[in-house]
């Protein structure tokens, strides 16, 4: 769930008020949003891809408390580390897309069935034999 | 509250729903000429399991034998539901469209020298879609979710009215033709991309007297760690194990008949189950963080090594999002059973592609696409003939949670969640259904919804909130009608009770109503089922 909005970076620009898609957030008076709708936060890490200043840190958990605080994942690098990996915080070269693995997204989950279902048929031989 | 005036607009299209299948009927809509409104419960580029998902689309090169053979393929697997005509549809639909967002989608190498473009990544394509439908003329209304349809005196589709939640304001919006494209139902499940997705499109498109199709293809999961639902990528080549550290006998992901998801529910219900990835292939380690960041984020933010250390899982209940049901289609033009009334992506059935199993994977991608393209050119043309009858008088659809049948004095209805859920995405409920057990839950929820529909009313915000709980109740209602009917298993409809598939209901199931739910095969006659 959505852990903190990190005021000494916000800009107040509204971007993530618009973007939320469950309106987790209102516009606050001060400029920074509050985080109205907790209740109605899905865990999506939206808001940080649309953040254009890293303000916001999400906790992955959907329920309970968060194993990290905001400040130990600010510390840990985690403020904006997911818009940087999606490249969102920056143009691609030409040469290397930020796209340029995503192709793999297929025969890499079939490699897994595969050895999932080898390892499975090797395992009730053993048993059978035994 | 709605303190200010009301908006009032009109358009000759207006799209209900912001995800893959709206934007590509948006856009087809907008290329055809004429004015498109879309409005969408959240943002265009967040909103529904497209942004959070990446899906992989069907993809057929149109080479000499290629696509029969993938149709055949699939057909087998359908259990005699899909129609060949529909797949080789969406396969073309899908080649040729896909590529046109070129200039929005950075798309980059398959990895043989060529462009990938069949699997694409959620938050980049909705961002893209959103992009091309502005470009494309069609005007975008975020954070505007659809309460209702309006209809006219003869019974066809007027528009629809709703609530803008930023500006607190009620809208209405008159159209000559209406596409519902809101997605699938999954209860809330927690499942990724979800929380919009509450059948509020079915709802609304069955009081306007529109028939659903296969709600009892609504059995599907995704195995993710137990604090976050992610994309499923990492976890094919898991172990799974008990906290004593015993390896737990769970078939691989793509047995039959739900082996794998049998056994993980199993083990969940009696005790936490531990993933492995140990085995996960070294590509896929190195890899994951450029394919899919957003599923190392919730191990890195809890310092779990996700290929070295054992995290419990959970598996998600997807409702209709992965299960196959939903509006029934009754024309090429992705029609729906009611006059200027059309359906898309995953709120409408997908047993014309996908039959008794699920879509997901490819066809429920190339459904979306294809079925939004589809309904928006047809709806374009559609209301361009028949106009926008804007001074004609119309009525509000609404019922359950705007117009209560008695005292209007339940404003929220959330406490009934668990029983709703219990029934649909419980895992004794759904993968192990039988006559007895579907009864007991359909009762239960029966008594929801009623509650709902004789007292449900709030105002605003809440009225958004009071009829997801009231679309979820009546999705509830349709799945068990139709999984109580359908006296057999097949496909991911598996009754303990009936175990075998029979020949004679070889039919795509029907149901519908709201006061009284009723079901029938697709061909043949009413059978009333006493709600
Ligand atoms: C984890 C996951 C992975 C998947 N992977 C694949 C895959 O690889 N291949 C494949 O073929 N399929 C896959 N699928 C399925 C595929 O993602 C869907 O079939 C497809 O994205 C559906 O698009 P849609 O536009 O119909 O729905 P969604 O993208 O869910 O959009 C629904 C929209 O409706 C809006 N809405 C809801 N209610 C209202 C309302 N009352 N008023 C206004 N708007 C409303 C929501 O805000 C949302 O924008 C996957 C699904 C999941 C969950
Ligand atoms: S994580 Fe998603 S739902 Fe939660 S506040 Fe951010 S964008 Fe909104
Ligand atoms: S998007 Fe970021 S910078 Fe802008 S208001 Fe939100 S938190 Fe502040």
């Amino acid at each position: 769930m959505i852990a903190q909005i990190f005021a000494e970076r916000c800009t107040g620009c509204q971007a993530c008020v618009a973007a939320c898609p469950t309106h987790v957030f209102d516009a606050g008076t001060d400029g920074v949003p509050l985080i109205a709708r907790l209740d109605q936060c899905q865990t999506c890490f939206m808001c940080e891809l649309y953040c254009p200043a890293d303000a916001l840190y999400v906790a992955p958990e959907q329920e309970g408390e968060p194993g990290l605080s905001a400040a130990e994942a600010l510390a840990m690098g985690q403020v904006g580390r997911l818009r940087h990996d999606y490249g969102w915080d920056r143009d691609a070269p030409p040469e290397a897309p930020h796209l340029q693995d995503f192709w793999q997204l297929g025969p890499l989950l079939r490699e897994g069935a595969e050895i999932a279902a080898r390892r499975y048929a090797k395992r009730k031989a053993a048993f059978e034999d035994g | 509250m709605s303190e200010a005036a009301p908006i009032t607009r009109s358009a000759d299209v207006l799209i209900i729903g912001g995800g893959m299948a709206a934007c590509w009927a948006a856009i087809m809509a907008a290329q055809a000429g004429v004015e498109v409104l879309l409005v969408d419960k959240g943002f265009v580029g967040t909103s529904g399991v497209t942004a959070t998902g990446g899906p992989n689309h069907w993809w057929v090169a149109p080479e000499p034998g290629r696509r029969e053979t993938a149709i055949e393929e699939r057909y087998a697997r359908s259990f005699g539901l899909a129609e060949r005509d529909w797949m080789a549809r969406i396969i073309d639909e899908t080649w040729r469209a896909l590529p046109q967002l070129a200039g929005y989608y950075p798309f980059a190498g398959d990895g043989k020298g060529g462009t990938f473009y069949s699997g694409v990544r959620g938050p980049e394509y909705m961002r893209a879609l959103r992009r091309f439908a502005q470009d494309a003329g069609v005007t975008i209304l975020d954070h505007h979710p659809s309460l209702e349809l309006l209809l006219h005196a003869d019974g066809a589709v007027a528009g629809a009215a709703g609530y803008a939640r930023l500006k607190q304001q009620t809208w209405t919006v008159r159209a000559g033709a209406v596409v519902i494209a809101t997605g699938g139902c999954a209860f809330r499940s927690g499942l990724i991309g979800s929380h919009g997705n509450s059948g509020d499109g079915l709802l609304m498109a069955a009081e306007a007297g529109a028939v659903l199709s296969g709600m009892e293809f609504s059995v599907s999961y995704s195995l993710s760690p137990a604090w976050n639902s992610t994309r499923t990528l990492p976890y094919f080549a898991a172990r799974f194990f008990d906290t004593e550290g015993r390896e737990l006998d769970v078939p691989p992901p793509m047995s039959g008949e739900a082996a794998h998801l049998r056994a993980l529910a199993r083990a969940l219900e009696t005790g936490p189950v531990l993933a492995d990835l140990s085995d996960a292939p070294d590509a896929l380690k190195r890899g994951l963080r450029r394919i899919q960041p957003a599923s190392l984020a919730p191990f890195e933010r809890k310092r779990i090594d996700l290929f070295r250390d054992r995290f419990p899982v959970r598996i998600f209940g997807e409702g209709t999002v992965r299960g196959t049901g939903g509006l029934q289609i009754v024309g090429d033009g992705c029609e729906t059973s009611v006059a200027n009334l059309y359906a898309a992506g995953d709120s409408a059935t997908r047993e014309l592609v996908a039959g008794a199993t699920s879509g997901g994977g490819a066809q429920n991608a190339a459904w979306a696409l294809t079925s939004g393209r589809i309904a928006g050119a047809a709806a374009a043309a559609h209301a361009r003939g028949a106009g926008r009858r804007r001074d004609a008088p119309v009525k509000a659809a609404g019922t359950a949670g705007l117009r209560p049948a008695s005292t209007a004095r339940l404003p929220d209805a959330r406490e009934g969640l668990p029983v709703i859920q219990a029934a649909t995405i419980g895992y004794d409920a759904a993968l192990w259904r039988s006559g007895d057990k579907l009864v007991r839950h359909r009762d239960a929820v029966e008594a929801i919804w009623r509650t709902i529909a004789d007292h449900g009313h709030a105002e605003g915000g809440g009225a958004v909130a009071l009829r997801e709980h009231a679309a979820m109740a009546a999705c509830a209602r349709w799945i068990l009608a139709a999984a109580l009917t359908r006296d057999e298993s097949r496909g991911m409809h598996m009754r303990i009770d009936r175990p075998g598939t029979d020949p004679a209901q070889q039919s795509r199931l029907l149901v519908a109503g709201l006061d009284r739910v009723w079901t029938r095969p697709e061909r043949g006659a009413a059978q009333e089922i006493a709600a």
